[in-house]
């Protein structure tokens, strides 16, 4: 078997190497027959001869042009075949491949046996690969669209193919062959892997980190022939879209397995690797702001191109930190000699971007009007500043140390402090920003307008932040919320009252909106909203990803009350935390194949009575011989009660529980859910307008008129 | 609230007499720090003076509109509760564990960890001695080095870390307030013979309409 991965893969790389020969090479005679077409117009002499060979060339363009397009697609099919040889490797126990061995085991069960695929440096790549390779497939299919952009895309994108492809055949070989005496047994598959959600997380975050190859493909390819109008923008965006998504849910499901694996009470730790996928969401959804400007007013198309160009470059700076070893994370593979590989990467495609962009800028000038300060076009310029402020400091925080290691010889931490005092206060700012932004128009927005629009969401978020500041702290977690107490309570306060406002913004946008053709159509409210954001989806539907954005923040803002606790529990014993108490009725072990496993068995009760029974366990796996903590949770909407057995004290041989009392966490993933809720109703395409409109009757109220219009 | 009142004026007495009421030095760049807290002790003085001059001494309108704004802004962000507890808590929060696990000292949960037990038992002892927040942090860096903290100090190079982000943003949004004032300085395009531009109230009257008549 391992020899039909090997062949696959030296296939798909030969495959993609002819993709990106064969392209440019169509593209070159492409170019040479259009400019001998545009002598033809321009009325300059031609000699018969000429034209049969601009005939000749253009065939023949177009006929190599189609092979390099199908070698792209058949590449699909060859890193396709070396997957799925791996796999088959895995579910075979196939340990004389090293890859196999190291991550793999006899007992372990099939679905993780599946996600072996991901789980080591090799495979990785490989699923890397086959990701890249897929995107390209689905790109090549689509190519109908536009010919030209697309096939310059694929030849960028068989660019970056061959670049993972060198590395699978020459430097992390996934079919490597285990030297000697092959084992009876794997090593097994790290035990903090061993979670159903692993077998999402990682397709998902890798289906964010190499979609974002596609938008930086179309960007270059209309950078190097020079693409007129704006169509390509349009297409990028979609691209852009569904891979922010992606990456939305990756990031969001790397959180939420951290918080019910690790153990540690938390979900977001600002570790490298951590960082190193938030950094490419910050600049995608950067763009996914400015791109706006570009398509409504022909904006900003310099910057559009270094922002498509930065979220591609740093998807891959942040895999180049994982691989390397240069930065320590608890997630990073062995250093290894791959970190070479990709720097030079790096290095090759910023001079490749920089070169083009450098030689054809002059196509992306444009003329920049202004009208006013107050105006959708200048909120746009601060929101890019934030996002991309916000990229900087997390890239800053996570080579601080290295830098520091370089100017005074010692190596610092960079830990949840220092992005909690850089970071949260311009979040707040962007918080701010995404509540007056849709309250702006394209243009000019009369302060008169603004103020109007905006008197009663800020009135809103007042009430609520006095509100909370005023209640009683035994209502619930995020309620008698005191600043003055830490300043964490202050930021809390201020992420809740700034999630009320963006909430009541886009609420008045849909009622606005909603009751406008709630007046045409004499539909009720709701359908009349239904049917706004049928008509705009992508408007709507932006607003809605916003409303779950500031679910997610006052989910974020729930740390500020996190309480723990931890104590030895006999028989018997007795632990409160909050409003709970927990009284350990039993423990007991089991054993399964794969790992053995010790369990608390807890009452929980709520004043006087009880609520619950949990069982947070603790694994034993032997193939790995390696202990991990299974926590149990019980979440709600005003906090999550978060209990980990974490085994036995070793001076006594009692057992040590520790419970966790986590505020508003479960706001985070519903916040998640809505997001992504949005994102797919801006991909819908509009409703198509009516064929008859009755009259236009002006709105009787200056209160009814939509200060915002577009997206 | 007369009772929350009265715990607010507490504390901003103590902090106008530079007493540590709770409040973290280690929260925020030392230098800007201490400077911040004397701006609140000075207008601290200034409220209490004003309050007990209230009937002899008439302060401007607007520096009275603002000063229980200010009063209110900077006691939530630099006042807090200062038992031992809560110290323990927030000083062990900036502290890593060092066995390598890359948690915060209070939340490394493995049982059997070989130091963040006696790591805990040293930062209680500190604050039992009644050792300041900075000695304590002297003490851990001098037995574990500078990446037992959490974050980088706010001396040195360090400084830098917390410097950077700042410094781009203010540079960022000069930036950005130059490029507006450009584009809008800008002159409008030429338009065809016998076409009149419109300005102000004409042209808002148009804009308004259009946005009525073609915005859903």
């Amino acid at each position: 078997m391992a020899e039909i991965g090997s062949f696959a893969l030296l296939l798909a790389l030969a495959l993609s190497v002819y993709s990106l020969l064969a392209g440019i090479l169509a593209l070159a005679f492409q170019t040479r027959v259009s400019s001998q077409l545009t002598g033809v117009a321009a009325g300059r002499p031609v000699p018969g001869e000429e034209s049969s060979l601009v005939a000749m060339l253009r065939h023949g363009s177009e006929r190599i042009g189609e092979t390099a397009r199908r070698a792209g697609i058949a590449t699909f099919g060859a890193v396709l075949l070396a997957s799925i040889v791996l796999v088959i490797c895995a579910f075979r126990d196939d340990f004389s491949i090293a890859y196999i061995l190291h991550h793999s085991n006899r007992d372990l069960p099939a679905p993780y046996k599946f996600a072996v695929l991901w789980s080591g440096q090799e495979g990785s790549l490989l699923f890397w690969s086959l990701l890249l390779a897929a995107y390209g497939f689905v790109l090549r299919l689509r190519y109908k669209t536009d010919p030209r952009l697309f096939a310059y895309a694929s030849v960028v994108l068989s660019g970056v193919q061959i670049f993972f492809l060198l590395l699978l055949n020459f430097a992390a070989h996934p079919f490597a062959i285990v030297q000697g005496t092959i084992p009876a047994d794997g090593n097994g598959l790290n035990p903090l892997l061993q979670y159903p959600e692993m077998v999402i997380h990682p397709p998902m975050l890798y289906l964010g980190y190499v979609g974002f190859t596609i938008p930086f493909a179309f960007a270059l390819g209309a950078l190097i022939m020079k693409y007129p109008g704006e169509k390509w923008i349009n297409i990028t965006r979609r691209w852009t879209m569904v891979t922010w998504a992606f990456l939305t849910c990756g990031v969001f499901l790397g959180a939420h397995w951290a918080y019910s694996v690790l153990g540690w009470g938390g979900y977001w730790g600002w570790d490298p690797v951590e960082n190193a996928s938030l950094m490419p969401w910050l600049t995608g959804t950067a763009f996914l702001h400015s791109v706006m400007m570009q398509e409504k007013r022909g904006m900003l198309k310099m910057w559009n191109m270094w922002l498509v160009f930065a979220t591609f470059w740093l998807a891959i700076l942040g895999t180049f930190l994982t691989r390397s070893g240069i930065i320590s994370s608890v997630h990073a593979f062995a250093q290894s000699s791959i970190g070479d590989w990709f720097a030079w990467f790096l290095a090759i495609t910023l001079i490749v971007f920089l070169f083009f962009f450098f030689k054809n800028k002059s196509h992306l000038r444009s003329e920049h009007k202004l009208e006013s300060l107050v105006s959708r076009e200048s909120s746009f310029l601060f929101n890019n500043l934030l996002f991309v402020l916000l990229c900087f400091t997390v890239l800053w925080g996570t080579w601080f140390p290295k830098i520091s290691e370089l100017v005074q010889g010692n190596k610092v931490t960079v830990g949840a402090p220092f992005y909690n005092r850089v970071a949260i206060p311009v979040a707040l700012l962007l918080l701010i920003l995404t509540a007056v932004g849709p309250l702006l128009a394209w243009r000019k927005t009369s302060l008169e307008s603004l103020k109007r629009n905006f008197m009663w969401p800020t009135i809103g978020a007042i009430v609520v932040a006095i509100f909370l500041m005023a209640t009683p702290q035994k209502w619930g977690s995020a309620f008698g919320l005191r600043p003055w107490k830490d300043i964490s309570y202050f930021y809390s306060l201020m992420a809740i009252a700034l999630s009320v406002l963006v909430a009541l913004t886009v609420a008045s946008e849909f009622f606005r909106g909603g009751r406008v053709i709630s007046k045409h159509t004499r539909q009720g409210m709701f359908a009349s909203m239904v049917q706004l954001t049928h008509r705009n989806t992508r408007r709507y539907g932006g607003y809605i990803v916003h409303f779950g954005v500031v679910v997610v923040i006052i989910g974020f803002a729930g740390a500020a009350f996190n309480l723990d606790k931890e104590q030895e529990m006999g028989y018997g014993d007795k632990m409160t935390i909050g409003p709970y108490t927990l009284i350990c009725r039993s423990y007991t072990d089991d054993d399964a194949p794969n790992y053995a496993s010790e369990w608390a068995v807890l009452d929980v009760y709520k004043g006087d009575k009880q609520i619950d029974t949990m069982t947070p366990v603790r694994r034993f796996y032997k193939a790995s011989r390696q202990t991990s903590t299974m926590p149990d949770i019980r979440s709600g909407l005003n906090e999550d009660l978060y209990l980990v057995f974490e085994g036995l004290n070793p001076d006594n041989g009692h057992p040590i529980l520790k419970a966790h009392l986590n505020a508003l966490v479960m706001w985070i993933w519903m916040g998640v859910w809505i997001m992504l809720i949005g994102t797919v109703l801006a991909l819908i395409p509009n409703a198509p307008a009516p064929l008859r409109v009755p009259a236009p009757s002006r709105v009787a109220s200056a209160h009814a008129e939509p200060v915002a219009t577009g997206d | 609230m007369p009772q929350e009142t009265k715990l607010t004026e507490v504390n901003v007495g103590t902090a106008a007499l530079g007493c540590r009421s709770g409040a973290q030095p280690g929260r925020f760049a030392g230098g800007a720090y201490e400077v911040m807290r004397e701006c609140v002790a000075k207008i601290l003085r200034e409220c209490l003076m004003t309050n007990s001059n209230r009937k002899t001494k008439r302060s401007q309108p607007s520096l009275k509109a603002i000063r229980p704004l200010l009063l209110c802004t900077f006691v939530f962000a630099f006042l807090g509760a200062s038992d031992p507890a809560t110290r323990f808590n927030e000083i062990g929060h900036q502290m890593m564990c060092i066995c390598g696990c890359n948690q915060i000292l209070l939340e490394c949960n493995h049982v059997g960890c070989p130091d963040s037990d006696g790591m805990r038992n040293e930062l209680m002892a500190s604050l039992t001695r009644g050792d300041s927040d900075s000695l304590v942090e002297q003490g851990f860096v001098q037995k574990y080095g500078p990446t037992v903290l959490a974050a980088p100090t706010t001396k040195g190079f360090d400084r830098a870390a917390y410097i950077m982000p700042f410094a781009a943003l203010i540079l960022g949004f000069s930036l950005i307030v130059l490029v507006i004032r450009a584009w809008k300085n800008r002159p409008a395009p030429a338009i065809a013979d016998g076409l009149r531009p419109m300005h102000g109230a004409e042209l808002e009257q148009f804009r308004d309409q259009a946005r009525q008549e073609t915005d859903l």
